[in-house]
C-alpha cells in the first residue's frame, strides 16, 4: 500500500485573506488542516526599539502604526501610561472626548473587520457597505487631527486641541456635481459633535442593513457556526482578550472592569456570547457597534452641555498656546525645551492598558529618569489570538481557516509591531 | 430577395453551415463581453459605486462602455507565462477544452421556432454531455498548473461538477418526461399556451434545482468554491495568464449564458409569450419570437450577477452536502410526481 503522506501549503504572506503578511505554513489532509503553523515578523518595524531613542511625544504617531484600524485606541494605552509614570490626569473633557473617539475608533475597527470577514467568506458586497460608513468616520478624525488615518491626536494631559466648531466640506470637482457636493455637505453644516450624532442616528439603521445580509444568512450561519471553537476556560488560558475572550463567554472588558477615561460616566453594555465560535464573535463585534453608538451618544450629549480645557495647563508636559509664546519669554522656552528635550518622568515602571477594539492594548513601560523611556513594551492584542490559530484551526477545512483569520480579527501593524 | 436565397443555396454547405456558425457565435460573443461589463456595472450599483465609466469610445466615456474591449485587448497583449513545473502540452490545451464544449453546446439550440444549427433529436442529451465535458479542462489546468493551490482548485470542482451533475440530469429528466421529448424545439412547444403553461409551474423544484445546479456548474458564487478567491486564490487558473486567461474566463461567461439560456427554454417557454395564445397572435411584439427569449435569458443571467453580490461562498463539504443530500431526492421524488401527472394526464399541463 502507498504511503499517505500530508502535505504542506504556503498560505501567504502573498494571499487575498493574508490579511496583510501573514504567512501560514498549513499541513493538510486533502483540504483538512492537520496543523496551521502562524508566521510572524514579516511586517516588523522595531517600534518598542525606535521608542527607546526619542522623547516620549515623539512616539505617539507610532502608535497609530501598530494597529493601522484602531489607531486612536492605540496612542490611548500609550498615553494613559505615560500619564500614569507622570503622575497626572486629563481634564474632564479630554477623558469624554478620549472615550467618544475611542468608541469612533471601535465603530470603524469593527466595520473593517466586519467587511474583511465577509469578503473573506465570500460577501463582497458587505465590504464596501462598511466601507461607506468607515468613510464618514474616518472625515471626524480628519476634522479633529488634520490626517485621515495617523491622527496623533491624543496626548499625556489631553487632546491636541478642542473638537472644531466645523466640518470640512465637499466642493465642487470633477468628479461630483454641485448637487452632489451639496447632499455630501448636508450633515456637514454644524460642528463635529453635530456630525458625528448625525452619524450615530443613521448608525443603528445601516447595522440592521448588515444583518439583513449576514445574521440569518443560512450560508453564513453554515460557514461560521460552530468553526474556531474556543471554551472559555481555554480562551482565558490562551490569554484571549476583546471580543475573541466576550465571544466565548467570558464577560471581561476593561472598559467596564477597570474603567479609564470616561467610562465609569457612561452607560453601557458588554455582549457575550454563548458557543464560543466564528457566529458568536461576529454576534458580539455587531453588538458593540450598537454600544459603542450609545455610548457617543451620551459623549456628544455631555461635550456639548460642558465646554472647557481639553488639555492640563502644566506647560512642562503640555505645550503652551502659540500666540503666548509670541510675547512671553517663559512659553517660548517651554515650547522650545517640550519639543526638543521633552520631559523627564521619574524613575519607576508602569503598565497601562485600554480595551482596544481587538482586545487589551497596554504599554508597559521602564524609565530611568531620563527624556525617553528605557524600555517599552507592547502588549498587542492580535499576537495571542494568532497563536491560538493551530489550536482553532486544526481538524477543520481549508476554507474555515479563512473564517477564522478573519473572525482573529488580526491586523500585523500590532502584531510584528 | 430571391436572388438572395438564390446565392445562399448555391453555397457549399460546409461554408453556408460555418456562416451560421458565425452568426451564432459572433453576438454570443459580444454578448459574453458586455455580460462581464453588465456584471461589473450592476455589482457596483448594489455595492454603491459606480462600477466601470472610464474607457468609452473616440474620446467619449459612454457610461464605459468600452471597457470590456479595453480589456480584451490587453489580455490578447499580455504574456502567456507558462510555469516551469508545468506540463505545457495539458497547460495549453486545458483552456481549449474548456471553451470547446461551451461554444459547441450552442449547436442545438433554438432561438425561434425552426430557427436552430442543428435540429437534433437527442439535443437535450447533447448538451447534458457538452456542459459535463467542460469539466475536464478545469480538471486539467488544475492538474498542469503543478501548483497545490490550482490543484486544490481543480479537485473541489470536479467533486462539485460530477455531483451537481447528477441533479441536473435528474432535472432535466423531469422536463424530458413532461414534454415528452429530448428534441429542445419540442420541448418548448410542449409549453404551449400562457405563462402557467410553462414548465416552472409544474416542474417548480426541479425549475429551481436546475438553476441552482446550473449556478454550481458555472462556479458561480455562492458556490464558486474552485476558485475561491478568498481561500486558494484563483483556483484551477491561478497559473495562467493573458490569453489563456481569457479563454477560461470566456467559457465561464459563456456557459453562464448558455445556463441561462436553457433555463429559459426549458422552464420558462423559451420564445413563447406569457400571454394567452389568443390575445397575442400576431401582435407585434407580445406575438411569440426572439425577444422572449432574450429577455428571459437577460433575466437569469441578472440572478447571476445578483447572486454574487449577495451570499457568501458555500464551503466544499457543504455544497456537496446541498447536492447530494438535498437536490438528488428531491429531484428523485419529483421524477416520480411528473410521471404521475403525465400518466393521469393532469389537467392544464399534461392533458
Amino acid at each position: 500500500m502507498a504511503e499517505i503522506r500530508n502535505y504542506t501549503l504556503n498560505f501567504g504572506p502573498q494571499h487575498p485573506a493574508a490579511h496583510g503578511v501573514l504567512r501560514l505554513v498549513l499541513e493538510m489532509d486533502g483540504e483538512v488542516i492537520e496543523r496551521a503553523d502562524p508566521h510572524v515578523g514579516l511586517l516588523h518595524r522595531g517600534t518598542e526599539k525606535l521608542a527607546e531613542s526619542k522623547p516620549y511625544n515623539q512616539s505617539i504617531g507610532y502608535m497609530d502604526r501598530l494597529d493601522y484600524v484602531s489607531m486612536m485606541c492605540s496612542e490611548h494605552g500609550y498615553v494613559r501610561a505615560i500619564e500614569k509614570l507622570l503622575g497626572i490626569e486629563a481634564p474632564e473633557r479630554a477623558q469624554y472626548i478620549r472615550t467618544m473617539f475611542d468608541e469612533i475608533t471601535r465603530i470603524l475597527n469593527h466595520l473593517m473587520w466586519l467587511g474583511t470577514h465577509a469578503l473573506d467568506v465570500g460577501a463582497m458586497t458587505m465590504f464596501l457597505y462598511c466601507f461607506r460608513e468607515r468613510e464618514d468616520l474616518m472625515d471626524c478624525y480628519e476634522a479633529v487631527s488634520g490626517a485621515r488615518m495617523h491622527a496623533t491626536y491624543y496626548r499625556p494631559g489631553g487632546v491636541y486641541r478642542d473638537l472644531p466648531e466645523q466640518m470640512p466640506r465637499y466642493e465642487e470637482s470633477q468628479f461630483g456635481s454641485t448637487a452632489e457636493a451639496k447632499r455630501r455637505n448636508a450633515a456637514r453644516e454644524g460642528s463635529l459633535l453635530d456630525f458625528i450624532e448625525d452619524f450615530i442616528d443613521r448608525f443603528p439603521g445601516l447595522v440592521d442593513e448588515y444583518e439583513t445580509l449576514l445574521t440569518d444568512n443560512r450560508i453564513w450561519k453554515q460557514r461560521t457556526v460552530g468553526i474556531g471553537v474556543v471554551t472559555p476556560e481555554r480562551a482565558m488560558q490562551l490569554g484571549f482578550t476583546g471580543p475573541m475572550l466576550r465571544g466565548s463567554g467570558v464577560a471581561w472588558d476593561l472598559r467596564k472592569k477597570q474603567p479609564y477615561a470616561a467610562y465609569d460616566q457612561v452607560d453601557f453594555d458588554i455582549p457575550i456570547g454563548t458557543n464560543g465560535d466564528c457566529y458568536d464573535r461576529y454576534l458580539v463585534r455587531v453588538e458593540e457597534f450598537r454600544q459603542s453608538a450609545r455610548i457617543i451618544k451620551q459623549c456628544v450629549q455631555w461635550l456639548r452641555a460642558n465646554p472647557g480645557p481639553v488639555m492640563i495647563g502644566d506647560h512642562k508636559i503640555a505645550p503652551p498656546r502659540r500666540a503666548d509664546m509670541k510675547d512671553d519669554m517663559e512659553a517660548l522656552i517651554h515650547h522650545f525645551k517640550l519639543f526638543t528635550e521633552g520631559y523627564c518622568p521619574p524613575p519607576g515602571e508602569v503598565y497601562a492598558a485600554v480595551e482596544a477594539p481587538k482586545g487589551e492594548f497596554g504599554c508597559y513601560i521602564v524609565s530611568d529618569g531620563a527624556n525617553k523611556p528605557y524600555r517599552l513594551k507592547i502588549r498587542a492584542p492580535g499576537f495571542p489570538h494568532l497563536a491560538a490559530m493551530d489550536e482553532m484551526a486544526r481538524g477543520h477545512m481549508l476554507a474555515d481557516v479563512v473564517a477564522i483569520i478573519g473572525t482573529m480579527d488580526i491586523v500585523f501593524g500590532e502584531i510584528d509591531r | 430577395m430571391d436572388a438572395v436565397i438564390e446565392l445562399w443555396t448555391a453555397l457549399p454547405v460546409v461554408i453556408q453551415i460555418m456562416i451560421k456558425i458565425v452568426t451564432i457565435m459572433l453576438p454570443l460573443m459580444i454578448l459574453v463581453a458586455y455580460y462581464t461589463y453588465a456584471e461589473r456595472k450592476i455589482i457596483g450599483y448594489m455595492q454603491v459605486r459606480m462600477g466601470p465609466n472610464r474607457v468609452g469610445f473616440f474620446g467619449m466615456r459612454l457610461w464605459g462602455l468600452g471597457q470590456p474591449i479595453a480589456d480584451a485587448v490587453k489580455l490578447m497583449f499580455k504574456e502567456i507565462v507558462v510555469p516551469s513545473g508545468a506540463n505545457k502540452l495539458l497547460f495549453l490545451i486545458a483552456p481549449m477544452l474548456s471553451i470547446g464544449p461551451a461554444l459547441a453546446a450552442w449547436a442545438v439550440f433554438p432561438f425561434n421556432a425552426g430557427l436552430v444549427l442543428a435540429d437534433v433529436n437527442a439535443g437535450l442529451l447533447y448538451i447534458l454531455a457538452m456542459t459535463s465535458l467542460g469539466v475536464y479542462g478545469v480538471i486539467i489546468a488544475g492538474w498542469a498548473s503543478n501548483s497545490k493551490y490550482a490543484f486544490l482548485g481543480a479537485m473541489r470542482s470536479a467533486a462539485q461538477i460530477v455531483s451537481y451533475e447528477i441533479a441536473m440530469g435528474f432535472a432535466l429528466v423531469g422536463v424530458l418526461v413532461a414534454a415528452g421529448s429530448l428534441n429542445l424545439g419540442d420541448i418548448v412547444a410542449a409549453q404551449q399556451g400562457s405563462v402557467f403553461h410553462w414548465f416552472w409551474l409544474p416542474l417548480m423544484p426541479l425549475f429551481l434545482i436546475y438553476f441552482i445546479s446550473g449556478v454550481a456548474e458555472t462556479n458561480r458564487a455562492p458556490f464558486d468554491v474552485a476558485e475561491g478567491e478568498s481561500e486558494i486564490v484563483a483556483g484551477f487558473h491561478v497559473e495562467y495568464s493573458g490569453m489563456t486567461f481569457a479563454v477560461f474566463f470566456l467559457a465561464e461567461y459563456a456557459n453562464m449564458i448558455l445556463i441561462s439560456a436553457l433555463s429559459a427554454l426549458m422552464f420558462l417557454g423559451g420564445w413563447l409569450s406569457p400571454l394567452p395564445e389568443a390575445w397575442v397572435d400576431g401582435v407585434f411584439l407580445l406575438d411569440h419570437g426572439f425577444h422572449w427569449l432574450l429577455i428571459k435569458t437577460f433575466f437569469f443571467m441578472f440572478l447571476f450577477l445578483w447572486f454574487r453580490a449577495t451570499f457568501p461562498r458555500y464551503r466544499y463539504d457543504q455544497i456537496m452536502r446541498l447536492g447530494w443530500k438535498v437536490f438528488i431526492p428531491i429531484t428523485i421524488v419529483w421524477i416520480v410526481v411528473v410521471a404521475v401527472m403525465k400518466v393521469t394526464a393532469m389537467p392544464w399541463w399534461f392533458n
